[in-house]
């Protein structure tokens, strides 16, 4: 049965060139033009049949009607440079806005002239996140890295030290904000998610049955209102003079909730290991913790990528809820950058410019799970 | 192996069972399990599928928990504390029917991983170590390859050699060859004939008869969760005394 769609280019050249070309050399690859590959692509992958042409019809009429729009609004027509009245009389979108109060948007409301700091501290930990993620770089070093990455970037954030002056974490926000309380949650709540599944697997019963309690109790409730309990509900609880801070309180409650549900994707990844695999392990002698840290966790990690990195882009987003407990984070500092009533108008610019942040951020998590998910594959299928 | 016999007298009794009983909730699976095998014995269990011989080797490295009776393994009694268990699985080596060789570590990490970690052998001396096994099951060529990468005979022969790198005094061997395509049985068969030429004290539960004809001391005959028929494969296979030996037996060598 000879259907178009699967055809290789080659068949396609050969039927449709021999005929008009009149002269039985077959044909060479090499003399392909490109347009006569582009060509048989098309027809491969756009016009392989009815349906397929009336839906690659359809998407070309589709962008026919939106990519215009688009591009004059926000390329050709937009205003780049200026103040609020050039943009009011412009069609196209304006970027003025973003350019007037990007570094309110990205910094919030820490000190106008030390925004180097956050800035730099941003770049160290953004380069010793990319560091980490090149798997041959996981060794002892990475970990004595980060040992002097992290006070770096305190002392920077903070000050107080080396004639840097003292910034309360009161007045961080923007996109430090953000990726503090998303990196420090991952990093913390992922061992602890560990523990959490382990424990819901246990023997024992009454770890069994905090585990299980524990998380099904935060899964059952909304990050809004665990926020709001370690916000207002929590100090109720502290005696009097003790206070802890609500940047931390804020962390560890999303600490505790990415937990609980990331523990759920984790104990998935521990169930689909054959059970060969932890017999292999106990007839070699091996203990519980090298059973689970050397056969059992790698492999079930690696299972459990997809939905790890689900949970890690979730909550990456969710961290956008502090604005309930007064934090400020990119996402609310992007709306704060709108009280100004000059800009009232344009918050369509703002939302924009933050969701390519988010979506920048977000991409690359996406991209490298799928890059390690390739990077761990050892060739099995089965065992 | 031989260190330990000159500084302590070993007991002559590798493995004994003393009427043994297991149940998986009503079902019987053991009833009165008791068998002696001496230090070098080569024992096969066979019998019909659902007869408990997988359970009783699974017991004896306490994969599985008896719940009566008692199981001595080089004269320690096997007991639910976790320090015996893991002594007596470091004399104990075990090949499954399904190799499960662990798929994200490299042969040679395959092999080198419980030394390291159990026994704390220095990785230099367990790589040596795991190379001379790789050559004596004939793949030392494998060592770096995934197990997926390998053919089911050869993992099965890696996975005898994981098992020997902890030098067990004592192998089980639960169906090695079941899950082998027909043209892979006979390297692992070789494999473990050469073990067994070697000396070593082997419980083999399989249906390859050829094998106990040419390696076993013992045949064990079990069914429905007891041992039916124990003795030399000479008696075994041309006077089986019980009649549901007889059956089996029939069954098995139509073929």
């Amino acid at each position: 049965m000879s259907r178009p769609f699967e055809e290789t280019p080659d068949q396609i050249f050969a039927r449709e060139e021999e005929p008009s070309e009149g002269h039985h050399l077959p044909p060479k690859p090499h003399r392909r033009s490109v347009l006569w590959v582009l060509g048989a692509w098309a027809r491969k992958n756009l016009f392989s049949g009815v349906l397929n042409t009336l839906l690659t019809l359809f998407c070309l009429w589709l962008l026919w009607e939106t990519l215009p729009p688009l591009i004059s609004w926000a390329i050709t027509g937009a205003v780049w440079q200026g103040d609020p009245a050039a943009c009011r009389a412009a069609e196209g979108a304006c970027w003025a806005f973003v350019e007037d109060k990007h570094r309110f948007i990205l910094f919030g409301i820490y000190p106008f002239d030390e925004h180097w700091r956050p800035l730099l501290a941003m770049a160290l930990f953004v380069g010793g996140l990319a560091v980490s993620c090149y798997p041959p770089f996981w060794r002892a070093w990475l970990a004595g890295l980060w040992a002097v990455l992290l006070p770096v970037c305190a002392v920077l954030m903070w000050g107080g030290v080396f004639g840097l002056t003292f910034v309360s974490n009161d007045q961080w926000g923007g996109l430090p904000l953000t990726l503090i309380l998303s990196v420090v949650g991952m990093v913390l709540s992922f061992p602890l998610a560990i523990l959490l599944a382990l424990g819901r697997r246990s023997d024992l019963p009454a770890i069994r049955a905090v585990c299980v309690g524990f998380i099904e109790f935060v899964r059952g409730v909304p990050l809004v209102s665990v926020l709001f309990m370690a916000s207002v509900m929590f100090p109720l609880f502290l005696p009097d003079g003790v206070t802890i801070d609500k940047l931390l309180r804020a962390q560890v409650g999303i600490i505790l909730f990415t937990a609980a549900y990331l523990a759920e994707a984790v104990r998935g990844g521990l169930q689909a290991v054959p059970r060969g695999q932890y017999e292999a392990a106990d007839a070699l002698g091996l203990g519980y913790w090298q059973k689970m840290g050397l056969i059992i966790l790698p492999q079930a990690l690696k299972i459990s990528i997809p939905p790890l990195v689900n949970q890690f882009i979730s909550m990456f987003k969710d961290t956008s809820l502090v604005i309930i407990i007064g934090l400020f984070d990119l996402l609310t500092t992007a709306k704060t950058a709108l009280s100004d009533p000059q800009w009232r108008p344009f918050f369509v610019e703002s939302y924009t410019f933050v969701a390519l942040i988010y979506w920048g951020f977000c991409f690359f998590m996406s991209r490298y799970s799928q890059f390690l998910e390739r990077k761990l594959e050892t060739g099995h299928r089965r065992t | 192996m031989a260190v330990t016999a000159q500084h302590q007298p070993q007991p002559e009794i590798a493995i004994g069972l003393e009427k043994v009983n297991k149940w998986y909730g009503v079902f019987h699976v053991l009833r009165d399990v008791s068998l002696t095998i001496h230090r070098g014995e080569r024992v096969v269990v066979c019998g019909p599928s659902g007869s408990g011989k997988s359970t009783m080797i699974r017991c004896v490295n306490a994969l599985e928990e008896h719940q009566q009776g008692r199981i001595t393994v080089n004269g320690t009694e096997l007991t639910r504390d976790v320090r015996t268990v893991e002594r007596i699985r470091r004399e104990v080596g075990m090949v499954f029917q399904q190799f499960n060789l662990f798929p994200h570590l490299s042969v040679l990490d395959n092999l080198i991983l419980a030394p390291t970690w159990v026994k704390r052998v220095p990785k230099k001396q367990a790589i040596e170590t795991a190379m001379e096994l790789l050559e004596r099951v004939h793949i030392p060529e494998q060592a770096h390859k995934f197990p997926g990468q390998l053919s089911g005979g050869q993992q099965q022969r890696v996975a005898i050699a994981r098992s020997l790198a902890l030098k067990p005094q004592i192998m089980l061997f639960d169906e090695p060859t079941s899950a082998l395509d027909p043209e892979m049985i006979k390297e692992v068969l070789d494999v473990m004939v050469e073990l067994a030429q070697g000396g070593m004290t082997m419980i083999c539960v399989t249906h390859e008869m050829g094998f106990a004809k040419t390696v076993a001391d013992t045949v064990v005959f079990m069914d429905q969760g007891q041992v039916v028929e124990m003795a030399p494969p000479s008696t075994f296979f041309t006077a089986p005394k019980s009649d549901r030996t007889q059956k089996f037996l029939s069954q098995i060598l139509k073929h």
